[in-house]
């Protein structure tokens, strides 16, 4: 039967006309019907593994997973009968029979799905309560916590680092009751081939999965006065962060935001896109240097500290093609201390910069010992999740809808258009560009039109014809077709002069430390990106300097001390370079290198 | 040996595992020396059979021609029966197996055994007649025709409604119509699709696929290929235990065999049609024979079940259509091409047509392989073929379909073997264990069991499975210890049900069914463990109480054998048990002369 044809099936006795080719739990979500689900997501393959969405099919013994089976003509669906209903009640009541009784102390505390599933369900009493499962917690890791105990076994952390990510760093081990989720051989989180995307953390239901917190050092070093403390924002935490006061995604919060960590006694607050503006200044500098001589074409962006771990692991020979200009928060941190501490004559055991930031990757990119400004100094000293900060400041008494918007500190908080949307996929490759084409090609960047590549799937690319000059772009979000564009750059089969990668779905915006989706709609959570996304292009709209080169603050920068992009002083505080880590483990063969065949 | 004379003799011994440990092997040694010294090696053939099912008698040895079947062998023995048989031409009845001669109207004469004449054999037609390892002795009871006369005679779709119209349905348990299955595979259009005899047998007790492999490997390979003709799969695949080595050995033989005689590999017997075979072997995954897990662990993947549809006949290995039979299912295939469809539909009752192998365990005094009609009763299984149980004990339950299946009584006696009048009575055909289980056991502990071999193979992906049967086995190891209370039976009946109902693969929705059917059928042991604290067979040692009585003459000797020191006492007079201290291990029971220990 046609796929695209119209069928009728019933629900709970109502006649519906509806296409085929759907799940039962597709037609009954665009019906209207929402069967309560927990291991099912709409990004990720179907497991039907967790059985609460079970549904009664007429003419069937059993209840069937209404995420796996599809609809027929004429079927005859119920969702809420008595029997499901005590059903699913009780595979629910198994689920909380092995998991912890401490809702109050978990850090998922308000934005669990299986504590909401159990409130929805109706659970008031327990039935089976035996043996609870009793392992370790693993906090090896500086970005992710893994803590098995709070694992449902749904899988879907498993399937996002597998299909989204093709990381495979999280796998079933053992089996029945002692089946537990754990990187290969249970080695220690930070020697997995991890690479901190936290993707795991957002889809987790429960708490198996969260980042390593550092909000109370944070608050201990805010409270003692002798610190400078410095904050920066990054583009993405702005539009975000009101998720997590209950406020609908896409608003821009950006001066409350300074005003909230102002009162929480940060001493300067300065904006992350201001360090983005520096890394597409340097970029587009290194991309004209390589571009005209040709060498090491693609130029690959190198913003994304979970794309640098997944190159360096699983990519080693394309690490040259890698930029090496420092992330936007490294740079911004890295000036901080490198210039504006030499410059007031701060004690630079004084100065600690804390980024706010969309990733959990951050937390481990800052304890790179590649970015210290000298030996033992960091330039970032803690990265703190979208999801921490917005801890701190409930919990530091602060209402942020309400707070008197204030304007970020200068000199470092003055920044373009460009450097917002550097938060989003695309964002990078088109600000670099604007500054490129302007400045080395002396024309304006034009519209960029973008196409799905016909040889991999998910990645978008773009031709932009300038003169006599050809430059072939390509974009990836998500790791899965980052994988197959560097196969395709690996063995050649087409041109590219610069490509844009970022690890998490729909770029920094889809972090792993952004809010917790706030219902068990997934429609909602489909939508949130694009709010997201959307939010991000109109700041760059609404901001009069719309290139990155065109920042007053940057210029200034350049002529009281850097010089010129790629400067001697440029490269030691602003570049870096990026080396073969062999990971421990089992690599994936999508991925797999041949280091051998590489001498 | 000297092929040039054909040997007068065959001799057949038995070399399943039961016989085998039973010494098979020096029995072997001492036939060979016994050959030698009468110097009658050129007359004499032996062969070593997969198991021949009846090994409450084992060792047994056959000697051809006239099938006589000598039971409980030793190496003692076995020269006094070769010097009479073969020097003398006399069989020693002394060790001949013969209890009723009956008249033998079955498929293949073989014995005028009790045993064997109440049988019907189809799939283990070749058992304990043909060496396994010789394809000329495969070929010599018709082997291979059937796949030529489905080359030269028959269209795939012919093949296909041949077996679709014979009513053959799954031997692996849950008897999906066979010819079906091949059709919707058929039906695929596909490149590429493949054949998979799933061997991965793992129900405890059961050995029947092993049976039939290593006593008649060809007969599998036939029918797979024929199998593949019909469907137009280019790759076979049989996926067998590891811990089935003669299997596997005798799989690469025969396998290497129907290569080299042009059964398998490219133009088979000259027709266009290409076909291999490889074997895997599993890594011990009761799960891994539930077919979606075994595709999984075929490609390289965890050993886990997924949701279907759809199903591997659209969707399997690789996601290429893919047709998975049970061993037992692709050893009839030949034999239906051969004798015809209208043939073997005669056979059995009206929706199960054929044959099954049942591997009979337990309270009984054949136990063994035993291959039925459909329709047989179980009364003609139990008493009949299998003799009945020992030492007078009496019948009190048949445990149907292993793990999975449920508990019938000696009401259900006259069940006819059939899929569907077994599953209305809470049980399963499953791969076809039966345990017999007399008086003397506790169903609590009985369904105790079961439930932990499927709990202990749960694969832990649903989670009814995973913590329901968790749940379950932690409430019937509190009612076998003492530790029961009056709401557990109600508890143990609510999970049963949601687990039968929800659960994502049969090994999950099978699980409780055990349980669930003690529960029906022996309530009253089950209360009487929760309410009374009492086993009434003894069966549960945590439930037995020692006590010392009158009749205590104050020896002492229980005392000393007590390995805890949880009596006390002075000579000569009473001693008492410390009830606290007691591990119920009997010692005391066992040494005392006087009856002065009571058990209750």
């Amino acid at each position: 039967m046609n796929s695209q044809e119209n069928i009728t099936i019933f629900i709970n006795g109502t006649k519906y006309q509806t296409q085929n080719g759907q799940s039962i739990m597709q037609a009954a979500d665009h019906l209207g019907y929402s069967i309560p689900r927990l291991c099912y997501h709409p990004q990720l393959s179907v497991e039907g593994a967790c059985r609460i969405c079970i549904v009664e099919i007429e003419g069937m013994k059993e209840f069937q997973a209404s995420c796996s089976y599809p609809i027929q003509d004429g079927m005859r669906i119920h969702t809420n009968t008595t029997e499901l209903r005590q059903a699913r009640r009780d595979i629910l009541e198994l689920i909380l029979d092995n998991h912890p009784l401490d809702c109050h102390t978990c850090p998922k505390n308000g934005n669990c799905e299986l504590q909401r599933l159990a409130n929805i369900l109706g659970i008031e009493e327990r039935h089976f309560e035996g043996e609870r499962k009793q392992y370790p917690i693993d906090d090896s890791s500086p970005a992710i916590i893994r803590n098995p105990n709070n694992c449902i076994l749904c899988g879907r952390c498993v399937r996002v680092c597998s299909e989204t990510q093709q990381i495979h760093a999280i796998g079933y081990a053992h089996r029945g009751f002692k089946t537990v989720v754990m990187p290969s051989y249970n080695q220690a989180f930070d020697k997995s081939v991890c690479i901190n995307c936290g993707q795991c953390i957002n889809i987790c239901p429960t708490a198996a999965f969260t980042e390593k917190k550092q909000t109370d050092e944070v608050i201990r070093i805010l409270n003692n006065k002798d610190n400078i403390t410095i904050a920066q924002i990054a583009p993405s935490v702005r539009i975000a962060i009101g998720e997590s006061f209950g406020i609908e995604s896409g608003h821009n919060f950006q001066q409350e935001l300074t005003a909230a960590l102002k009162a929480l006694g940060f001493d300067y607050v300065f904006d992350t896109q201001f360090g983005a503006d520096m890394t597409i200044m340097e970029e587009a500098a290194e991309l004209a240097e390589r571009y005209f001589k040709g060498e090491n074409l693609p130029l690959i962006t190198s913003c994304c500290p979970s794309w640098v771990k997944t190159a360096e692991q699983f990519h080693p020979d394309l690490l040259p093609h890698l930029s090496s200009c420092r992330s936007p928060m490294a740079m911004l941190a890295s000036l901080t201390k490198g210039y504006l501490a030499k410059k007031n004559h701060w004690d630079l055991t004084k100065v600690v910069n804390i980024a706010i930031t969309p990733c959990t990757a951050k937390k481990f990119e800052s304890s790179r010992e590649e970015l210290f400004l000298e030996k033992d100094i960091r330039c970032i000293d803690y990265a703190l999740t979208t999801r921490e900060i917005s801890w701190i400041i409930k919990s530091s008494g602060i209402d942020l809808s309400r707070m008197k918007g204030q304007d970020f500190d200068n000199p470092m908080g003055i920044s373009s258009g460009a450097a917002s949307i550097v938060g989003t996929s695309g964002g990078v490759i088109e600000a670099t560009l604007r500054t490129f084409c302007e400045k080395y090609l002396d024309s304006a960047l034009p519209p960029l039109q973008y196409h799905e590549s016909r040889t991999t799937k998910g990645i978008k690319e773009a031709t932009i014809v300038i003169n006599d000059k050809k430059i072939n772009i390509a974009v990836a979000n998500g790791l899965k077709s980052t994988h197959s564009l560097m196969d395709e750059i690996r063995r050649q089969k087409k041109h590219y002069d610069f490509v844009e990668i970022m690890a998490c779905p729909g770029g920094c915006i889809g972090g792993g430390g952004q809010p917790y989706a706030a219902s068990l709609n997934f429609f909602d959570q489909e939508k949130i990106l694009q709010k997201r996304s959307q939010a991000l292009y109109a700041i760059d709209s609404s901001i009069n300097i719309h290139k990155s080169h065109e920042n007053p603050a940057v210029q200034q920068l350049y002529k009281e001390f850097l010089g010129t992009p790629l400067s001697e002083l440029a490269n030691k505080l602003l570049h870096t370079q990026y080396s073969q880590k062999i990971p421990c483990g089992i690599i994936p063969k999508e991925v797999i290198y041949d280091i051998n065949h590489s001498k | 040996m000297d092929h040039s004379v054909t040997p007068q003799y065959k001799i057949i011994l038995c070399w399943g595992s039961s016989c085998q440990k039973l010494s098979s092997k020096s029995i072997l040694d001492r036939i060979h020396q016994k050959i030698d010294e009468l110097k009658m090696g050129n007359n004499v053939d032996i062969i070593l059979s997969g198991c021949l099912g009846m090994c409450s008698k084992g060792p047994i040895l056959i000697i051809n021609p006239g099938y006589y079947i000598y039971g409980k062998i030793t190496p003692e023995i076995v020269g006094e029966i070769i010097e009479k048989h073969i020097n003398q031409n006399k069989a020693t009845a002394a060790y001949l197996i013969e209890e009723d001669h009956l008249f033998n109207r079955f498929y293949r004469i073989f014995g005028d055994v009790k045993f064997y004449g109440r049988q019907m054999r189809i799939a283990l037609r070749n058992c304990g007649i043909i060496d396994p390892e010789s394809i000329d002795d495969y070929l010599s009871v018709r082997g291979y025709e059937s796949l030529a006369k489905s080359l030269a005679l028959f269209t795939p779709n012919q093949v296909i409604n041949e077996i679709k119209a014979s009513g053959l349905r799954g031997r692996g348990g849950a008897g999906f119509p066979t010819g079906y299955k091949w059709e919707l595979t058929a039906q695929e259009k596909s490149s590429e699709k493949f054949i998979i005899c799933n061997a991965d047998e793992g129900d405890p007790g059961a050995f029947m696929d092993r049976n039939a492999i290593e006593s008649d490997p060809h007969t599998i390979i036939e029918g797979m290929i024929i199998g593949a003709y019909a469907v137009g799969a280019q790759n076979g695949i049989i996926y067998t235990r590891a811990e089935y080595p003669l299997a596997i050995d005798r799989l690469h033989i025969a396998i290497n065999q129907a290569k080299e005689h042009g059964f398998l590999g490219n133009n088979i017997l000259g027709t266009n049609f290409s076909f291999n075979i490889e074997i895997r072997q599993g890594a011990g995954a009761f799960i891994c024979g539930e077919e979606t897990a075994l595709i999984h662990s075929l490609e390289g993947k965890r050993g886990v079940p997924r949701t279907r549809p759809p199903y591997p006949a659209t969707k399997g290995l690789f996601n290429k259509p893919t047709v998975v039979n049970n061993v037992e299912t692709w050893a009839n295939i030949p034999v239906i091409i051969q004798e015809g469809a209208a043939w073997f539909s005669s056979i059995g009752t009206k929706n199960s047509k054929g044959t099954k192998v049942f591997a009979v365990a337990g309270s009984v005094i054949n136990t063994g392989l035993v291959e039925v009609p459909m329709g047989t009763t179980l009364k003609e299984i139990i008493f009949d073929i299998c003799g009945g149980l020992p030492d007078n004990k009496t019948l009190k339950a048949v445990q149907i379909g292993g793990p999975s299946g449920g508990c019938l009584t000696k009401d259900h006696l006259d069940i006819q073997v059939d899929y569907e009048s077994f599953a209305e009575i809470g049980t399963i055909m499953g791969s076809g264990g039966m345990i017999v289980i007399d008086n003397k056991s506790c169903m609590v502990k009985l369904a105790r069991f079961f439930l932990e071999f499927s709990q202990s193979q749960s694969c832990g992906k649903c989670t009814p499975c995973r913590e329901g049967t968790k749940r379950m086995l932690e409430i019937l190891e509190r009612i076998t210890t003492g530790n029961g209370k009056p709401e557990d039976i109600q508890k143990l009946l609510r999970l049963g049900n949601t687990i039968k109902k929800t659960a994502l693969c049969g090994l999950g929705k099978s699980a409780p069914n055990p349980v669930i059917s003690t529960i029906t059928h022996f309530r009253n042991e089950y209360e009487e463990h929760i309410n009374e604290k009492k086993c009434a067979t003894n069966d549960c040692s945590a439930l037995i109480v020692y006590e010392i009585n009158d009749a205590c003459t104050g020896c002492s000797a229980c005392i000393r054998i007590c390995p805890t020191k949880a009596i006390s006492g002075i000579k000569k007079n009473k001693h008492q048990i410390n009830q606290n201290l007691c591990i119920k291990c009997g010692d005391c029971f066992d040494i005392c002369a006087f009856k002065g220990i009571t058990r209750r």
